[in-house]
């Protein structure tokens, strides 16, 4: 098995989803598609897993909203029992409206940091990592979409000079 | 679903469709008819209605406190040592207080219905323009659905006004500001009374009710005619007069919410009751267009509209479920917090007395569609969003009536057959119109200068 794969760039993300659909049609293995920039309805495109991340973010908010149940009993009624605005019931349950506010921004603080932290980890991502993108200029305006070769080098470069690629490059990876 | 065959541009009223809506008005008429025929005519059969009742004695009898000429006797039925001339006197007024409060059962039971309705296809009417004024792309093909339901607008308005010139005629006593009796022993209407007078009220509502119809009329006009144009002027025209509609209907709406359901405690008053009452009809409005949406589609209309655009309405239904959630509680919380007695009384009398509707309905509004409408994936599925919209529809007839109710019937309220047949008969009603409505045009914008877009809405 050789490590050749194709680099098939694209300036277009209308042409690009046609790219990709056509690849996918014609049985050949994405590895992986670089663009500048979200576009809408590829992973569905390329056949990726829906993403699980909405499931971590529920449990995050609930996680949230539970910290932020137990942060206000502790410090309002358990620690220190404070009377404000004469309102001194000592109960949590009778100050829960003035609470409510801090248990909804804890349960919106928890799952969008953890579900960014998560969303990192997932990605692998970390500060001063070294940037994984094959090219420079799919950060800018141009897509790149990476194929695996399984000895078929000439089709595929012929396959995707087809597909509306303004550039078909056959690398060697390491 | 997706894959029908047969491609039918025209609606047709199902017969089937069509005597069920006759048969849901004509109960609902016998139920309204029975209501009011039921009710007590002097307080003689009060008194034998109350002897009947388990928890008697009137002193553990709850009243709504705004309803201030009875003030006193709630106060003084506290102090156990009065005189028996006093007890007695004290007793017919208690009476005759009860024999208001059943008196305006059928009419407070007809008026939510009422009012529910119409501001159903107000909120539609609000999407509607919404939609238009930003240019969206995804909801052309639904634009026909929305002009159809709005159809109800001029026959909800109608019945409606006639109801608001009752009230004036005194007919009832909904509105207790109304009545020069109640005003002259009231200091609080008193002060108010420049605003909340018969003759300005019902002109305000006249202006408004006109006001939102001729923009339901020029609008549809102006959609129906760019079918067969040539240029798009009648599509920026309706841009331009959508925009205006806007502006007009935020204010228009605020004022509405005043007069016609916050002057029913007119002690009372909450500055973003205005918001309130909008995201209630606004989030029933949307879940409306899902509903019928689905029914049209189920029987093979509508063929451009996927799963895409029903995913979209099931998230503004998600959405605006919240955003009522959060003026719910926002207006809860102030009052609760400041705890001011002439402001606090509007939630004591509901937590007290409303107990079961009053929290039933944040379940029903808050709790259930945040829970099932969260999930992506169900947004997409038929049977879980007409579950999710007739919940949130019985949601917010219970969020009106918390609104209505406790200043008009106070402790004597109960959903029987006044408040069900009330329903039913408008809800038979609003199908007849609403599904005559589309039969009248093709149910495809088809030059809308969106439409394509519209149509290959997908993500």
């Amino acid at each position: 098995m050789s490590n050749k794969v194709i680099y098939a760039i694209y300036n277009d993300d209308d042409i690009l989803m046609d790219a990709v659909k056509k690849t996918r049609a014609a049985h050949h293995h994405i590895e992986e598609v670089f663009t500048p920039f979200p576009v809408h309805g590829l992973d569905k495109a390329m056949g990726l897993a829906p993403t699980r991340l909405a499931i971590c973010a529920f449990i995050y908010g609930l996680l949230g909203l539970s910290f932020g149940t137990w942060m206000m009993n502790y410090i309002m009624i358990q620690d220190w029992p404070q009377d404000i605005g004469g309102k001194p019931s000592f109960s949590y349950i009778e100050n829960m409206p003035a609470f409510v506010p801090i248990m909804f921004e804890e349960t919106v603080f928890f799952a969008a940091h953890l579900m960014v932290i998560t969303f990192y980890m997932r990605s692998k991502l970390w500060p001063f990592k070294q940037a994984e993108n094959p090219d420079v200029r799919t950060t800018d305006n141009h897509f790149l979409m990476e194929v695996a070769i399984n000895d078929n080098e000439e089709e595929l470069v012929s396959f995707f000079k087809n597909t509306g690629a303004v550039e078909v490059k056959v690398i060697e990876k390491q | 679903m997706l894959n029908k065959l047969i491609v039918i541009d025209m609606y047709t009223f199902s017969s089937k469709l069509k005597t069920f809506s006759f048969i849901l008005m004509a109960v609902g008429l016998l139920g309204i008819g029975y209501g009011f025929l039921t009710a007590p005519k002097d307080i003689q059969e009060v008194e034998n209605l109350l002897a009947a009742d388990s928890h008697g004695g009137h002193g553990e009898v709850q009243h709504e406190v705004s309803n201030s000429s009875h003030k006193e006797n709630e106060v003084a039925a506290e102090h156990k040592e009065t005189t028996d001339a006093k007890e007695a006197t004290e007793h017919k007024e208690h009476l005759t207080h009860v024999l208001h409060q059943l008196q305006n059962k059928p009419w407070a039971a007809l008026y939510v219905a009422c009012i529910f309705f119409l501001l159903i296809s107000m909120g539609v009417l609000a999407f509607y323009a919404i939609q238009q004024v930003a240019q969206a792309g995804w909801s052309p093909v639904l634009f026909r659905v929305m002009q159809g339901i709005t159809a109800y607008l001029p026959v909800g308005s109608v019945l409606f006004f006639i109801f608001l010139v009752l009230c004036g005629l005194h007919f009832n006593h909904l509105f207790i500001w109304l009545d020069p009796e109640v005003v002259a022993h009231d200091k609080i209407i008193q002060t108010k009374s420049g605003y909340l007078n018969f003759p300005f009220w019902i002109v305000r509502a006249a202006i408004f009710l006109f006001g939102w119809n001729l923009y339901r009329y020029y609008s549809r006009k102006n959609c129906l005619a760019q079918d067969e144009a040539t240029d798009n002027n009648l599509y920026k025209k309706n841009f331009k007069i959508s925009a205006g509609f806007l502006v007009f209907f935020i204010v228009s709406e605020s004022i509405m919410s005043w007069d016609w359901i916050m002057s029913i405690d007119p002690h009372w008053f909450s500055t973003l009751f205005g918001w309130y009452v909008f995201a209630s009809f606004f989030v029933s409005g949307i879940t409306m267009i899902t509903m019928v949406t689905l029914y049209l589609k189920s029987r093979g209309y509508l063929e451009h509209v996927n799963t895409s655009h029903i995913h979209d309405l099931a998230k503004f239904m998600f959405g605006i479920s919240v955003f009522w959630t959060y003026l719910w509680f926002s207006q809860f919380m102030l009052i609760w917090y400041a705890n001011i007695p002439e402001e606090v009384t509007y939630f004591i009398t509901r937590i007290q007395l409303y107990n079961l509707p009053f929290f039933g309905a944040v379940v029903m509004n808050f709790l259930f569609p945040i829970l099932i409408l969260i999930n992506t994936d169900f947004k997409r599925i038929t049977w879980v969003l007409v579950m999710a919209g007739i919940v949130i529809l019985l949601g917010h007839y219970i969020d009106f009536f918390n609104m209505i109710m406790p200043g008009t019937v106070g402790d004597r309220w109960f959903i029987g057959i006044s408040e069900i047949a009330s329903v039913l008969f408008f809800l038979g009603l609003f199908i007849y119109v609403v599904f005559t409505a589309l039969t009248k045009a093709p149910l495809l914008p088809k030059r809308n200068p969106f439409i394509e877009e519209s149509k290959h809405f997908h993500y």
